[in-house]
């Protein structure tokens, strides 16, 4: 291990779990977590907030038996390890027994990951980032728009020791840079990159791309709600992803009944794969998930087929698997999830996904998405930042933001076209990579102003 | 803290800050999660840290630590004017702050009984209760219910001489059902999904009584399995507190934070359609009988406190008078904007964060009158509809979508069979607008949301909504393929 960072939060992650076994622990775990991060935000073509922030915190698994307790703290010192041991063992001896806890993970094999590091992006300066911020200005003022956004840069390192032996450790680096650009006739424009790497990131390409968009979409028109066929950009294809992920692909929605998954059910057209991946270079990688287990890659939807769904440690001892090293920090009742979902690519340029459509809707992004109905993954939400009308399969002209509520299982099953350039982005469920979609069906159930 | 936030404020004006300000902040979490009638996990959080905001050549700066000490105080202090130096140099419009005494004093929430001194096992006991009454009804596939309870520490410091300290208490505590049939799948929960939320002990969670509310709400979990679907059309609809509370939230407190006005929260959030002309013109937000207002002060709310987190007094201000838009959220640095002081709605979510405009406890008022129940017997042919299951709104705040876990058909004055999986849809000023009826103090209740996100990086507010029940219009109800 080659990481200053990631061998002093392992030894620290051992220290809790000295004041565990001290306590009387049948098992424990502690996972530490520690954090510098950096976001430079910026409003009408200026810095507006500018903040940064060290934090490290420990999370102490107690059993007893059968009886878990967790407790949580930022203090580092022996007596701040000593307090949280206690406070974790007082939780355990009070709580019922889990008749069906399967134990605290055995230790996996874990592949260093070096792909999930970047020394440019650790060392990442605010004025690195306020140069950035410029370059982004700079394409917005060229185009006579003003920008919004924010540039992010963090070093995130991740340790976990059990009593079973499990140490795992590493540092993990995410740069981003997203902005929306707005112009004098209402138009605005999206653009957005995430990166292990923060030199990869090309400031004044992204201010081009939301700036450009800001200028086409000035004076937009209203357009009736209805079912449109849609060309969905890559900032799009990311919600439903993520929302599937959300709702579906989990062992616990499965173990509660309230997942639409089935192995071998279809889901999706042929054209839809997605695999979860925390190895994948072109994603934001990790090589371990928050119970220390080696994360696997797991098909989720092979040729629009399920295939599987994430396990945690206690998922997977329900249905009598191993973990795929999908847990999430304990306690954790939503369960685990796909955090490194990839997409498999298409062969249509952006031209052709748009030459596709005889008369549809090319959409940027979405706005504030909702599950309306979980299992039927029902799910309402805007349109924002770039939405056209394409006829004759070319764009015609911006219209004004649509409300949808659309089952996104229905529109993976109606994916007719699937982009064959990738981007890497932040979903709210980790890193994605996703290509465009053209889908031949959704329903817009509302309009808006603007 | 003291010697602390002195420091950390004197290592800021000594290297060119004009203005600083430091929190320390100690926030203490419990939290208890029971699933089908088991404990699946209890857990308590202690964090602890401190962030320094400086104001250098007219631009912010903000840095932050979990270690307390005098050494990182002068690093984290250093960090934040590098910052904002940084920012200094993409700045067009420098940053003024309005003029306000110095804060100084103490708050503490009314407390009549500690949640963190109640015995872990009687809140087990208690939750396990409600959670397994519910869990038992024939068809119930699973239950969740959760407690929560959060406290915080929070010293304030600035370099013109303020210094408080407050100690903030919040409770909250629910049930859910949920009944699963093949494809179908139906929750009823109470008080909320989110939980019943206030700022007091524990005497809130008891006054809940969630063990007697569990099996009639299993019950209708169950029942909505085999309700006919919520027809589609325009209806006059009836706003149970439990569902209007939202509506306030998202459509009322969401576009009268200045700061969306002003673009700021534009790359993320939004911006809103409430701008300043509209104040100037007085906008008719919604109907005559529409008051709404920004009150830090409410008693239990979750927006509650003493000082706001650059140190403004706890006030109300009015946002909405006779249906008439007449104010906003607003802080230092935006209020002056529109030539006013300071309304105190910067709030910040721990150490490690800066403030931001946040709701405090956005009040619709009670209209006196018709209790709740009486604008049921009012209503000849309607909908009434409770508690939240689902909402989004457009990203200035217009066209908003919320769904509930459950209608009532009205008919003759009277509450009728249920119907499922009910939606309504409108544009925010169209809707308040078409609002005929306001409850009474009767239905007047304090509901929150420990879960409002805004702001990169991300976080999280808690904020408070006293509402009553409401009736409104010509509604359209019922939308998308089902």
């Amino acid at each position: 291990m080659n990481d200053d960072r990631a061998r002093d939060a392992l030894a620290l992650a051992e220290r809790a779990l000295a004041h565990a076994e001290r306590e009387g622990a049948s098992e424990c775990e502690a996972l530490v977590m520690s954090e510098d991060a950096a976001l430079t935000r910026f409003a009408n073509s200026q810095i507006h907030q500018n903040v940064a922030e060290t934090n490290a915190t420990i999370n102490l698994r107690f059993v007893v038996g059968k009886r878990v307790g967790v407790a949580s703290s930022d203090r580092t010192d022996d007596e701040g390890l000593r307090r949280l041991a206690a406070n974790a063992a007082a939780i355990a001896r009070v709580v019922e027994e889990l008749d069906d806890w399967g134990g605290l993970p055995e230790p996996t094999t874990i592949a260093e990951v070096p792909a999930a590091y970047s020394r440019a992006t650790a060392e990442a300066s605010p004025e690195m980032r306020a140069e950035g911020v410029r370059a982004v200005i700079g394409a917005a003022d060229a185009a006579g728009v003003m920008a919004y956004g924010s540039f992010s840069t963090g070093t995130e390192t991740t340790a976990v020791a059990n009593s079973k032996g499990v140490r795992a450790a590493g540092t993990r680096t995410v740069a981003q840079l997203l902005t929306v650009s707005m112009g004098p006739d209402g138009g605005s424009g999206y653009a957005e990159q995430a990166a292990v790497d923060v030199t990869t990131i090309d400031a004044a390409a992204i201010g081009r791309e939301a700036s450009d968009k800001a200028r086409a979409t000035a004076n937009a028109v209203a357009l009736e709600a209805g079912d449109y066929p849609v060309v969905l950009e890559e900032y799009a294809v990311v919600d439903l992803l993520d929302m599937l992920g959300y709702l579906g692909f989990s062992a616990l929605a499965v173990q509660e009944e309230r997942s639409f998954v089935e192995v071998g059910k279809r889901i999706g057209s042929d054209l839809v794969s997605v695999i979860d991946d925390g190895s994948d270079p072109a994603g934001l990688p990790m090589g371990f998930d928050y119970e220390g287990v080696a994360k696997q890659r797991v098909t989720l939807l092979d040729a629009g087929v399920c295939r599987g769904v994430v396990y945690d440690a206690q998922t997977a001892a329900r249905d009598g698997v191993t973990s795929t090293g999908h847990g999430l920090p304990a306690p954790n009742p939503y369960g685990p999830f796909p955090l490194n979902q990839v997409m498999a690519p298409g062969t249509a340029s952006r031209e052709e996904l748009i030459g596709g459509l005889d008369r549809g809707l090319l959409v940027t992004r979405f706005h504030y998405t909702n599950p309306v109905h979980p299992k039927l993954a029902i799910v309402t939400g805007m349109t924002r930042d770039g939405t056209f009308l394409v006829e004759g399969g070319r764009v015609v002209g911006p219209v004004r933001n649509l409300r949808f509520t659309q089952s996104y299982l229905e529109a993976m099953a109606g994916a007719v076209a699937v982009g064959r350039e990738r981007k890497t982005l932040k979903g709210f469920l980790g890193g994605v990579v996703v290509p465009a979609l053209r889908i031949e069906g959704w329903t817009y159930t509302g309009t808006t102003e603007h | 803290m003291r010697d602390l936030t002195d420091r950390a404020l004197d290592t800021t004006t000594s290297l060119g800050a004009a203005y600083a300000d430091a929190r320390v902040v100690r926030r203490l979490d419990e939290s208890i999660a029971i699933k089908t009638g088991r404990v699946e996990g209890v857990a308590s959080g202690e964090s602890e840290g401190f962030g320094v905001r400086v104001l250098v050549d007219g631009a912010w700066g903000f840095a932050s630590s979990h270690i307390l000490s005098m050494a990182e105080a002068d690093r984290v202090a250093a960090e934040a004017v590098r910052i904002a130096k940084a920012s200094a140099t993409v700045l067009r419009e420098p940053t003024v702050l309005d003029d306000r005494p110095p804060a100084k004093g103490r708050f503490e929430t009314p407390v009549v009984e500690d949640p963190f001194a109640v015995p872990l096992e009687r809140k087990i006991a208690d939750l396990l209760a409600a959670d397994q009454a519910a869990a038992r009804v024939k068809g119930i596939a699973f239950t969740e219910s959760m407690y929560a309870a959060q406290r915080e520490w929070k010293t304030f410091a600035a370099t013109d001489g303020s210094f408080t300290e407050q100690t903030i208490t919040h409770v909250g505590a629910a049930v859910e059902a949920n009944a699963v049939d093949g494809d179908e799948h139906q929750r009823r929960s109470y008080p909320d999904s989110g939980g019943g939320w206030q700022a007091a002990g524990y005497e809130y969670i008891r006054s809940l009584g969630l063990a007697e509310r569990a099996e009639p709400l299993a019950d209708e979990a169950v029942a909505l399995l085999t309700a006919p679907q919520c027809p589609s059309g325009r209806f006059t609809v009836i706003l149970d507190p439990s569902q209007l509370y939202l509506q306030v939230h998202e459509s009322c407190g969401h576009p009268t934070e200045l700061d969306r006005v002003f673009g700021t929260e534009a790359s993320y959030a939004g911006t809103s359609f409430l701008t300043t002309d509209k104040l100037e013109q007085g906008f008719r937000y919604g109907s005559d009988l529409i008051d709404i207002v920004a009150d830090a002060t409410a008693p239990g709310g979750l927006g509650t406190f003493g000082w706001d987190d650059e140190g403004v007094a706890a006030q109300a201000v009015p946002l909405v008078q006779n249906g008439v838009f007449v104010g906003y959220l607003s802080s230092r640095e935006t209020a002056p904007r529109i030539g006013r002081k300071s309304g105190g709605a910067m709030r910040a979510d721990g150490w490690n964060r800066i403030p931001l405009i946040r709701m405090t406890n956005i009040n619709l008022l009670p209209k006196p009158g018709m209790s709740l129940d009486e604008i049921v017997q009012d209503t000849d042919d309607g909908l009434y509809l409770a508690h939240n299951r689902s909402w989004s709104i457009d990203d200035r705040r217009l066209n908003f979508q919320f769904a509930t876990e459950v209608a009532y058909e009205i008919k003759g004055g009277k509450k009728g069979r249920l119907f499922k999986n009910p939606t309504y849809t409108g544009i925010t000023y169209e809707f308040w607008r078409s609002c005929d009826a306001v409850g009474d103090e009767r239905s007047y209740v304090m509901l929150g949301t420990p879960n409002c996100g805004k702001g990169e990086p991300g976080q999280t507010g808690h904020v408070g909504h006293a509402v009553p029940g409401a009736r409104f219009r010509d509604v359209q109800v019922g939308v998308g393929k089902w």
